[in-house]
């Protein structure tokens, strides 16, 4: 549909066919209406007498109809002949300015994610603090701290897994269950949510080893289902789809944060806010996923971090050197699921109710899409991609004022998934090897040489 | 014995639904090596233009004939989603071509989440029913006061399928373009070498996917009369296992999988549990995997250096 008008604006570069982008317009118009008549043009909804019944929509269908073709005849008027020309230029190194940038920005995050509650709460209070901490903060880095996880699996050991939420769900029900009926605090479940998650990490990495590729990526979808529709109908253990209501609430080393007597604004001598426990959560949060990456940082310095990437670079060239490739790759899914295990145990004790609803496969569609999208193996590309898709479809979440344009009916948070949907297709479209597309080698011979992304192979399982 | 019978009927008629998804994934995967994710919600989104289609032809244009609506309704159906799976071939997957295996996975990931919450900002939440479209069956035996009964909508489901699988083995072994699809299977640079197109054999096979799931789309609306924004993602899987089961990338074996995993469903649901029909199908998928990775009629995949 578009190549005609392509490759004559190619070569020549900036004269522009407005007979021919009109067409183009018109074409793209037509499909619109093919691709959006059943399902905008008309809508099924339910009448009075509870019969459904088909009504019309038709200016909606024509306002977007005529949006995406004024959006595609802007395209090869503006953009395309503007593209053609910035082809035509040779590249140019990265300009000094941005050099700095990628030099300073990891202390800066750093930085900024550790005062990042003492900002929120000069700015808007205590009051005022508890959304903008917990939606945001706390939300973004327990997807971080997943993406971090599946980076070990995915980005370094190249195992494609689609059921990592499996073991996250495995370290919220591990501490969910055992808080609840035996009493144990969070401190001494973390640890055991996390070497239970990894067990299971081994017990279902093992059948998987001969599988590669997309296969092993079924194949653990399957197995997160399997466990999700397990969680659903051993009513008995979880209470099915119902979850589980009540589960002790993290305290600040036991001290609830209530406004009780024994509570943690009593004992400090401080006025009682719910923003207190919220901050208490962030930090520790924070400081799990810097554990993550702490970890994992230095693992790839360890034999067994090269091990991983040597695999993911080529498996039988690792099998011909003597890796053993079985404990390579269990190693890989027992750290990944045990970082897993961790965040899953945070998340039950700081949501206080689980339930199956948690764990679908859609999550380990996020977390995985968080990976890839921020370039697999690069730990501060993951923490962009997290806070880029789950903040992004946080906002959504806060924008009430266009009510005000749209009318009262509008809801924004319905779009969200939409929204990150499309978004998961657009990112890979720009960028199919991520956002953050350069690598630092682990090892090197005499000078650290940053290379392109694909030059790294990605892993056949 | 009628019992048996009775589930082996019913477990055919959801087989043949699942045979002609799994089409689609086996088709998609043999030429350009992609599990195409959003397949299950391309099934979904035609079985919503069905919902449509046959409320204006019953409730606007009156037309009593059930077997002219039917057909209006499949051709419909199928125009629409071929349509639309095209567009998104050309939109989320054409630019990923030739990039990294996992790009066009997360693209179909992402195509997937759109498409579900699509139809859910669309046409709402809720569970959308119809009343059925054919009614009545024939009673086989009566034995023992258990009524063996066949459906005239699971016959005609029957005879659709076995039409349509006609039709389809005619398209790809005897036709200019099943050839060009076998060829663009097999090599695609050498493909186009001699002259085939390949951009166009690829678009012609998401056309042909989403026409498939389009009549498996109509047939599982006509059979349970309703549907929902999230009925996408579990026939989808299953129909996948089926690819899976077959030997991926093979043709017949999408169908036979496919009605093999209706009959496990089904017999499990009748002689087990019905909570547990959906692990029963994903434990089939792995155990398929790890055991027989290439299927009852697939190539084995040999790692190369």
């Amino acid at each position: 549909m578009s190549k005609k008008s392509d490759t004559q604006a190619a070569p020549t570069g900036w004269r522009v066919d407005i007979a021919g982008a009109l067409r183009d317009a018109g074409v793209i118009g037509l499909i619109g209406v093919g691709l959006f008549l059943p399902l905008i043009g008309f809508q099924t909804v339910t009448d009075i007498r509870n019969e459904l019944i088909v009504i019309t929509r038709w200016p909606l269908l024509l306002t977007l109809v005529v949006a995406i073709a004024v959006i595609r005849f802007a395209y090869s008027v503006v953009l395309a002949p503007w593209l053609a020309r910035r082809a035509l230029r040779p590249p140019q190194a990265a300009p000094a300015w941005a050099r700095q940038i990628r030099r300073w920005l990891v202390p800066f995050a750093i930085g900024f994610v550790i005062v990042y509650p003492v900002v929120v709460v000069a700015i808007v209070g205590f009051g005022g603090a508890v959304r903008w901490i917990d939606n945001f903060g706390i939300q973004i880095l327990i997807y971080i701290m997943l993406g971090w996880g599946l980076n070990i699996v995915v980005g370094l050991a190249g195992l494609l897994d689609l059921g990592y939420v499996a073991f996250y769900a495995v370290g919220a029900y591990s501490y969910a269950l055992l808080a609840k009926n035996f009493g144990l605090s969070f401190w001494i479940l973390l640890p055991l949510a996390g070497i239970l998650s990894s067990f299971w990490g081994i017990l279902l990495g093992f059948p998987v080893l001969r599988l590669r590729g997309d296969y092993l990526a079924i194949v653990t979808l399957a197995f997160g289902e399997i466990i999700r529709l397990i969680l659903i109908n051993w009513v008995d253990l979880t209470n099915g789809y119902a979850g589980i209501i009540g589960i002790p609430r993290l305290g600040f080393f036991g001290i609830p944060f209530t406004a009780n007597d024994d509570g943690f604004a009593a004992v400090f001598g401080l006025e009682f806010f719910p923003a207190y426990r919220v901050i208490f959560l962030y930090y520790v949060i924070l400081a799990l996923a810097l554990l993550t990456c702490f970890v994992t940082v230095r693992l790839r310095r360890l034999p067994i971090g090269r091990a991983w990437e040597a695999l993911r670079e080529d498996q039988i060239a690792c099998r011909s050197l003597g890796i053993n490739t079985t404990n390579t790759k269990l190693t890989a899914f027992a750290m990944g699921a045990m970082f897993a295990g961790f965040a899953g145990s945070f998340f039950a004790a700081r949501q206080g109710f689980i339930s199956p609803e948690s764990f679908t496969f859609l999550e380990s569609a996020t977390v995985l899409s968080i990976v890839v999208l921020g370039g697999m193996g690069s730990q501060i590309g993951v923490a962009i991609a997290a806070v880029a898709m789950i903040g992004g479809t946080e906002i959504l979440r806060q924008l009430d004022f266009l009510k005000q344009i749209f009318g009262p009916t509008f809801d924004p948070t319905q779009y969200r998934m939409l929204l990150f949907g499309l978004a998961m297709v657009l990112i890979m479209i720009w960028r199919p090897r991520g956002l953050i597309a350069t690598r630092d080698p682990s090892v090197f011979l005499k000078e650290r040489k940053t290379i392109g992304a694909d030059m790294v192979a990605e892993g056949r399982g | 014995m009628e019992y048996f019978v009775q589930q082996l009927i019913n477990g055919v008629t959801l087989g043949s639904i699942y045979g002609l998804i799994a089409i689609g994934y086996t088709m998609v995967f043999g030429i350009i090596g992609m599990v195409n994710f959003a397949h299950g919600d391309v099934f979904m989104v035609s079985s919503f233009i069905a919902l449509i289609a046959f409320l204006i032809l019953t409730t606007w244009l009156g037309i009593s004939s059930i077997a002219l609506a039917l057909l209006i309704i499949l051709i419909v159906a199928m125009l629409f989603t071929s349509l639309i799976n095209w567009v998104i071939e050309r939109i989320a997957y054409r630019p990923l071509r030739g990039s990294f295996r996992l790009a066009p996975l997360i693209s179909a990931i992402g195509m997937s989440i759109f498409l579900s919450n699509f139809v859910q900002v669309t046409q709402g939440p809720r569970n959308k029913s119809i009343p059925p479209m054919i009614q009545g069956e024939f009673v086989l035996s009566n034995r023992n006061d258990f009524p063996l009964t066949l459906s005239y909508k699971q016959l005609i489901i029957w005879g659709i399928t076995a039409v349509l699988l006609v039709a389809f083995w005619y398209l790809v072994a005897k036709t200019r373009l099943g050839r060009a699809q076998r060829a663009c299977e097999q090599d695609q640079k050498m493909a186009a070498l001699v002259g085939v197109d390949v951009d166009r054999t690829i678009s012609m096979t998401f056309v042909i996917a989403a026409a498939l799931a389009a009549v498996a789309g109509t047939m599982y609306l006509m059979y349970y009369g309703v549907v929902n924004f999230a009925d996408g993602f579990v026939p989808g899987v299953k129909a996948f296992t089926a690819a899976v089961l077959g030997g991926i990338g093979s043709l017949p074996g999408a169908v036979v999988g496919g009605i093999l995993i209706g009959l496990i469903e089904t017999l499990w649901s009748a002689y087990f549990s019905i909570d547990y029909k959906d692990v029963a199908a994903f434990s089939v998928l792995a155990i398929t995997l790890i055991f027989l990775p290439q299927g009852l009629f697939g190539r084995p995949d040999v790692e190369k250096v």
